[in-house]
């Protein structure tokens, strides 16, 4: 698997380049929201499938991204100052949530993140004064950089894509990196990681923070595309979905997020037919799925891969931990 | 003053009947270390069994309510535990976790494809007659209401520690490896526990079910409330659950009267951080040994 690895990325990378050619504006806007939703479900998957802790705030933290892009570009500053002020604004409310819910047992920070879902969804509700109440805000402006716009749906696709692929960089960077590498270690074994002199707690508090951090940058995305928001998209059921892109794709595998996204958002399509039983349909498949793949989709077919692969017996001493 | 005790009272009356739900969770995370999403879900759909009991086969209401009875242990309880929780404790907690979300979703997309989106009127069990008791209203249906959840809440605390069956379910939740040993059937303990969590749903549901119509997005706001009543009141205490739940039946009903309608759902939510913040246990509970 590993030997075709470059030559699959670089064949996924230009099918994503060409994948909005010729498409009509329906199918660009929907593979712009799939780039989008993987760059939150990747934030995620670091939080998740890397440190292992439950977020249910992520959808919270892109609307903390998307409402404060849409105040600041609505205002006239451009949206690459806003997009930072998003991320580093999600940073910073990841880490003060993060802080006092991490000192204590590990699913507690899954209860903190709901109620802050919950909570944010009020304030961005009843504050009409700045955030337009349930009405919303409508009418951001697409970003334009060096003189070209992204105003028409394919070249706001490229600067999706660039984001995305930005975005994607930095986590394989930092998933590479001795400290992300501390990340799995603190998964695969906690009490091993911190007898080699990991500070368990705040790794975690920093890969929540990062993970955050990418659900701001995916709201700051959504502002623009969208160009209207308002506090249902980002309720607490959207954060559950997002927890579902990373699942049912393969939470703690690079790609899982993406295909999970995709999988996600490409599926009401495809059950259109079945009209109101779509939903009933839907969560049926994931609890099969998770039933009897818990390591989602990738999972299952690497499970079948490795069914039908020829067989050769290893060296059980050698045998390495979870790749990534 | 006569204000106060007629919130007070339907405070308590909500919050009893929240109770038994956030009892049911706190058994089913005791029990099989299952956080159960749907739990809202597990007190929405009772009521439609009773409904359909009525409707379509035509059932007096006692006998609807224990054919809901019947149907809630047999899907609730034992299809819920053999078919989705057994195959997936193995792999821990997260998967179960979106299993049980993804339950939640398709039951209550059910009730709403097969039964209807409107809300449903639900049949009262007990008198809807208002006394005046030193200038307050006091239904007797709130009164009943209590009662009822506290007999059922206090009947489980007797069985659990009073009869052989109840503290081996209880040896089961502690350590099941230990009890296994001296000879528990730890399967069937866990089966126990998620039987009694349906029987708790389904009370839940037919005392809740008159005061706010039968819907299928009931299960929203009571699987929250459930949540938050069972962490506020310790996560590992059957008596926390009891006191949560009261609780934020309490401080719900108040907050909206005294504080803002608009933020009345935010109150429980700010309790639920300041109980993590300050007392991660629950107000009653006991701390476990940090599991990192």
């Amino acid at each position: 698997m590993t030997r075709y690895k470059p030559v699959l990325v670089a064949f996924g990378l230009a099918a994503l380049i060409v994948a909005p050619l010729g498409q009509g504006n329906y199918i660009i806007y929907t593979l712009c929201s799939w780039l989008l939703f993987s760059i939150a479900a990747m934030g995620l998957n670091l939080t998740l499938g890397y440190a292992g802790q439950v977020s249910l705030a992520q959808a919270a933290f892109m609307g903390i991204g998307a409402y404060i892009t849409a105040l600041m570009t609505l205002n006239g500053i451009h949206w690459s100052l806003a997009a930072i002020v998003s991320i580093g604004a999600s940073f910073l409310v990841g880490l003060a949530l993060g802080y006092p819910a991490l000192r204590v047992q590990h699913h507690f920070l899954a209860f903190v993140t709901l109620a802050f879902n919950t909570l944010l969804f009020l304030v961005l509700r009843n504050e009409e004064e700045i955030t337009g109440g349930s009405f919303g805000l409508v009418g951001m402006p697409r970003p334009s950089f060096f003189g070209i716009a992204t105003d028409g749906n394919l070249p706001f696709y490229y600067f999706s894509l660039t984001c995305f692929l930005l975005a994607a960089a930095v986590l394989w960077w930092i998933l590479r990196s001795p400290w992300g590498r501390a990340f799995k270690a603190l998964r695969e074994n906690p009490v091993r990681a911190e007898s080699l002199g990991l500070n368990i707690r705040r790794q975690t508090l920093l890969a929540f923070a990062i993970g955050s951090a990418f659900g701001g940058l995916a709201g700051a995305m959504q502002a623009p595309l969208v160009q209207f928001i308002e506090p249902g998209s980002f309720a607490l059921i959207h954060s559950l979905k997002l927890l579902l892109m990373v699942v049912v794709g393969g939470s703690g595998l690079f790609f899982g997020p993406m295909l999970g996204a995709a999988v996600v958002i490409l599926l009401p399509e495809l059950l259109r037919f079945t009209e109101g039983y779509y939903l009933i349909i839907y969560a049926a498949l994931v609890i099969v799925l998770m039933v009897y793949s818990p390591n989602g989709l990738i999972g299952l077919g690497m499970k079948l891969y490795e069914k039908f692969k020829p067989r050769q017996e290893e060296r059980r001493d050698l045998k390495q931990g979870v790749q990534l | 003053m006569a204000e106060l005790l007629q919130i007070l009272i339907s405070g308590l009356a909500a919050g009893s009947i929240y109770a038994l739900a956030a009892v049911g969770f706190t058994l089913l995370w005791q029990a099989s270390q299952t956080i159960n999403f749907a739990q809202g879900e597990f007190v929405m759909l009772p009521a439609f069994f009773v409904l359909i009991g009525m409707t379509v086969l035509g059932l007096p209401l006692w006998a609807s309510v224990i054919l809901g009875l019947v149907l809630a242990l047999l899907i609730l309880g034992l299809a819920f535990k053999r078919m989705i929780v057994e195959p997936m404790l193995p792999h821990g907690t997260l998967p179960l976790v979106i299993a049980t979300i993804a339950l939640g979703l398709l039951m209550k997309e059910s009730v709403k494809e097969f039964y209807g989106a409107t809300a449903q009127p639900f049949p009262a069990i007990f008198p809807q007659t208002v006394y005046n008791v030193a200038g307050a209203s006091v239904s007797v249906q709130d009164i009943c209401n209590l009662i009822v959840s506290m007999i059922a809440i206090g009947g489980l605390q007797l069985f659990l520690n009073r009869t052989r069956t109840g503290r081996c379910m209880q040896a089961s939740a502690q350590n099941p490896a230990v009890a296994e040993i001296l000879g528990v059937n730890v399967r069937r303990m866990v089966l126990y526990t998620f039987l009694i969590n349906a029987a708790l749903a389904t009370i839940a549901s037919v005392l809740i079910s008159p005061i706010y119509l039968a819907k299928f997005s009931n299960g929203e706001t009571l699987g929250l409330v459930a949540f938050i009543a069972a962490i506020v009141g310790g996560f590992n205490q059957i008596r926390g659950a009891l006191v949560g739940g009261l609780l934020i039946g309490v401080i719900d009903n108040l907050s909206a009267v005294y504080i803002s309608a608009e933020y009345r759902s935010a109150m429980p939510l700010i309790l639920l951080i300041a109980i993590i913040l300050l007392r991660p246990q629950g107000l009653l509970g006991t701390p476990e040994g940090r599991t990192v």
